[in-house]
């Protein structure tokens, strides 16, 4: 490559005190964005195991009707435990982890602008679950209310509940300090030449994530602290008896819960809006509409909360209102994927990979949309609400969407992350694999759910039989499937073949002028603006 | 010694895997494929709501044909593969983009006019014939027949029960109505509004009738609403569950509904209320269930 900047042209900056340091100090005491990515991503990635083998319990327990494996409360464990790891312990982390290692990259930054506190939103983590899987351990065993903990059945819990309840806390403070990083780094250490209206669309959706984590995560806080001293210090702010109002918690809760969807998906957005015009050799369509997009969405997402509970009785008024404004949000949705779409048209794709794993998302994200739009249809989702067709739904935007995001990043990044090529056969192995058993999977949860199947049962009558075995074979297929990605990563770093800088034939922004692997600090000096122009996204 | 193993783990796995391959191609076989879709149901509301389904289903295929149709072509038509140049200058077009943001919010308005239409149907409570307040514990329901001098508490069947235990050996495919059966069903006339009055004394419920449409939240603290008309010639057994997670036994607090016609209703009415009266005389535990149970304020 023409240029490159390399650890060695700043050797004599860097030589005594820049570099990492050896043996466990080095990841304790991280302050280097890189360091620190790598351990959000592993930790995702064990969450990830850790979350799907409770998936695993749950669909072997629905394989047949009757319970053969689990007692009912301990089910409910399960389903409450599954969301909680994979909610907070495995996408928003790897969220966190890919914006560390990448923002500093794409915007022309030496690292992080908080270093030390990026080490602190790190090593709380471990704790916060440490905290949380150990409730399975304690009387009256872990939280079995759902993860939307709603009062009064979750006051009911063991000795469980305080701890989860101090594990939320944690994971709360734990995404606010990470989201005050990101939005530092990105309104001041962008290099001279990098504007916010070409910065790569990744560092726009963490930018508004960011925003959407520091409004949201006190109000969870807020709400489960109401939880914590209805159950130990006599107040009444859910409980009827006391004069308090068990639906007021859902209000508050969704509040959070809602924007916390977008928390997920968003950053989502965002790599598939850096992938897909890599795979297409062509600039993405609309940029200023995309960013518009996302900031629309997040707008939004903060006035559409009661749609989830509009079967707790809400005026008239209020379910019209609700209806509208979660209807609203198909139109930048809509956006976004005819934007991807016509970034292929007339491009010059290929498919490697991240590009299939971005494909698999259009389409299946595309069709979470749908079950999402109809679920708006507030008569309608009286037939739908708290079926299995809420949790197709919610699955399809959280799995081939969100997950399969996160695939997708990983393997578009791990070159230049490890300097190395991995197994692309066996990549694209992982990547069919997934996409055909996420279906399997999730597709007949459709059908279930519209036959009127609840969700969150542990068994079921006869009727429901034979689409459970269908799901429940595709949960096995998928989750043994994943058992790849891992050794992919292990076999690449290991052993793959050295990666040039620019790695993808279409790749364009700052990280890949850096070299594979870049240097520890990344850009130590400004890219010139030369650099920057050949990188920016219009 | 472990190449032995190995051999005999891989045929049991293989055989394990033989198994369950033929279970699944006989239940394949046997399988009643045709529940796929929402029930139409039997009552004013559900029909309205499944017209309402199917409308935004249909509109979600063709808008998918669209948007799959175009996605698909390009995968097909752009590929480096067969020699396809990419369009780097193609980056903005603001009359496409207008027309894809005004297309769907034609839409959007298109079905938010009958939603509108539909749920103010489904808010309007007037002119009901019969109010039955429905109380959720933990796990059953309570019926009381307001004004009527009736109430009863509704289980779940016995041998369901001792099916579904863990380890109970009884396969379900041999309990009649598994899971969805109860001691004593609710029984309501055909072709008269009814109103249902939910709440709950310990956690939230829901009480969900598939076939009636509606499914609403029974709230400690709270009074909910829905009505139910199912038409005059629909009389039968209707099944439904607790839709909203309430412990351990959420799965086990089935609701089944008879609906018989108005004559057999009413006659069903007198038997009850006559057996409720011998039974109201000889056990204080009534008196007390009415203390504790909140008014029903309207």
């Amino acid at each position: 490559m023409a240029h490159e900047h390399t650890a060695d042209d700043h050797a004599h900056d860097d030589h005594h005190d820049h570099g990492p340091a050896h043996g466990w100090r080095r990841w304790v005491y991280a302050t280097n964005h890189k360091d620190i990515g790598t351990m959000y991503l592993i930790f995702a990635c064990v969450m990830f195991f850790v979350g799907g083998f409770m998936a695993m319990i749950i669909r072997a327990e629905l394989f047949q009707p009757g319970l053969q494996l689990v007692e009912p409360q301990f089910f409910n464990s399960m389903t409450t435990m599954h969301a909680l790891v994979m909610i907070f312990g495995a996408v928003m982390p790897a969220w966190t982890g890919l914006a560390n290692w990448m923002i500093p990259m794409q915007v022309g930054a030496p690292d992080m602008a908080l270093p030390r506190l990026n080490n602190f939103s790190f090593w709380i983590l471990p704790f916060a679950f440490t905290l949380l899987l150990a409730t399975l351990f304690v009387p009256g065993g872990s939280p079995a209310g759902g993860w939307t903990l709603y009062p009064p059945l979750s006051l009911q819990g063991g000795d469980g509940f305080p701890m989860a309840i101090f594990a939320i806390h944690l994971m709360g403070a734990s995404s606010i300090l990470g989201s005050i990083n990101v939005v530092v780094t990105i309104m001041n250490m962008r290099a001279p030449g990098v504007g916010l209206l070409n910065m790569p669309l990744f560092c726009w959706s963490w930018l508004i994530t960011a925003y959407l984590l520091i409004a949201t995560m006190p109000v969870l806080a807020g709400a489960v602290t109401m939880l914590l001293t209805d159950h130990f210090f006599a107040t009444s702010f859910f409980s009827a008896s006391g004069g308090g109002d068990p639906v007021m918690f859902q209000h508050i809760f969704w509040f959070f819960g809602h924007p916390e969807v977008y928390i997920l998906i968003l950053p989502a957005f965002g790599i598939i809006s850096e992938i897909v015009p890599t795979f297409s050799r062509k600039p993405l369509f609309g940029y200023d509409a995309m960013v518009y997009a996302t900031a629309a969405i997040a707008f939004l997402s903060f006035i559409v909360w009661a749609h989830h509970m509009f079967t707790v009785g809400m005026p008239l008024a209020g379910q019209l209102f609700f209806t509208l404004s979660t209807m609203l949000i198909s139109i930048p949705t809509g956006v976004k994927v005819f934007n991807w779409t016509a970034t292929m048209w007339k491009g010059s794709l290929s498919f490697e990979p991240p590009m299939l794993f971005a494909l698999a998302f259009l389409f299946l994200f595309t069709i979470g949309g749908f079950s999402g739009l109809m679920l708006a249809i507030v008569p309608a989702d009286f037939q739908y609400h708290d079926t299995y067709f809420v949790v197709a739904h919610f699955h399809y935007v959280l799995v081939p969407g969100a997950v399969f995001a996160i695939m997708a990043g990983v393997y578009y990044w791990l070159p230049k992350w490890s300097g190395k090529m991995y197994d692309m056969k066996l990549a694209t192995w992982h990547f069919w694999l997934s996409a055909i058993f996420v279906n399997v999977l999730f597709f007949p949860q459709h059908f279930l759910g519209l036959a009127g199947m609840p969700r969150r049962i542990p068994d079921y009558s006869v009727q429901f039989a034979d689409w459970n075995m269908v799901s429940s074979l595709g949960a096995f297929g998928f989750g043994l499937s994943q058992l790849l990605l891992p050794w992919i990563i292990w076999k690449c770093v290991k052993s793959g073949s050295p990666a040039t800088s620019h790695v993808w034939e279409g790749s364009h922004g700052l990280e890949w002028e850096l070299s594979s692997p870049p240097p520890y600090h990344s850009w130590t000096e400004h890219p010139s603006r030369e650099i920057i122009a050949r990188g920016v996204q219009h | 010694m472990s190449f032995h193993m190995k051999n005999a783990y891989a045929r049991r796995g293989l055989q394990a895997a033989f198994v369950s391959l033929f279970t699944l191609l006989a239940s394949v076989a046997h399988a009643d494929w045709g529940r796929l879709n929402m029930t139409e149901g039997v009552s004013i509301l559900s029909k309205e709501i499944y017209g309402l389904h199917m409308t935004i289903f249909y509109w979600c295929v063709a808008i998918g044909v669209v948007v799959f149709g175009v996605m698909i072509y390009s995968l097909i038509k752009f590929r480096k593969s067969q020699g396809a140049q990419a369009d780097t200058t193609l980056v903005h077009s603001t009359k496409v983009e207008i027309i894809w943001t005004v297309i769907p919010i034609m839409i959007l308005v298109a079905m938010a006019i009958p939603t509108a239409r539909g749920l103010i149907k489904i808010e309007d409570m007037g002119n009901v014939a019969l109010n039955i307040k429905v109380t959720g514990y933990q796990w059953k329901w309570e019926y009381e027949y307001l004004n009527e001098n009736v109430r009863f508490f509704s289980t779940l069947q016995r041998d369901s029960n001792h099916a579904r235990q863990l380890g109970s050996g009884i396969d379900p495919a041999t309990v009649p109505n598994y899971l969805l059966d109860v001691d004593n069903a609710l029984v309501i006339p055909a072709g008269t509004k009814i109103r249902f009055l939910l709440t709950a004394q310990d956690v939230i419920h829901a009480w969900w009738v598939p076939a009636f449409g509606m499914k609403k939240d029974a709230i400690p603290g709270y009074v909910n609403e829905i009505w139910v008309q199912v038409d005059a010639d629909k009389v039968g057994t209707y099944r439904g569950q607790c839709a909203e997670l309430c412990g351990q036994d959420h799965g086990f607090m089935p609701i089944v509904v008879e609906v018989k016609s108005p004559a057999d209703y009413d006659k069903w009415l007198r038997e009850k209320q006559a057996e409720q009266k011998l039974a109201g005389e000889s056990s204080p535990t009534a008196v007390i269930a009415t203390a504790v149970t909140p008014a029903v304020t309207q």
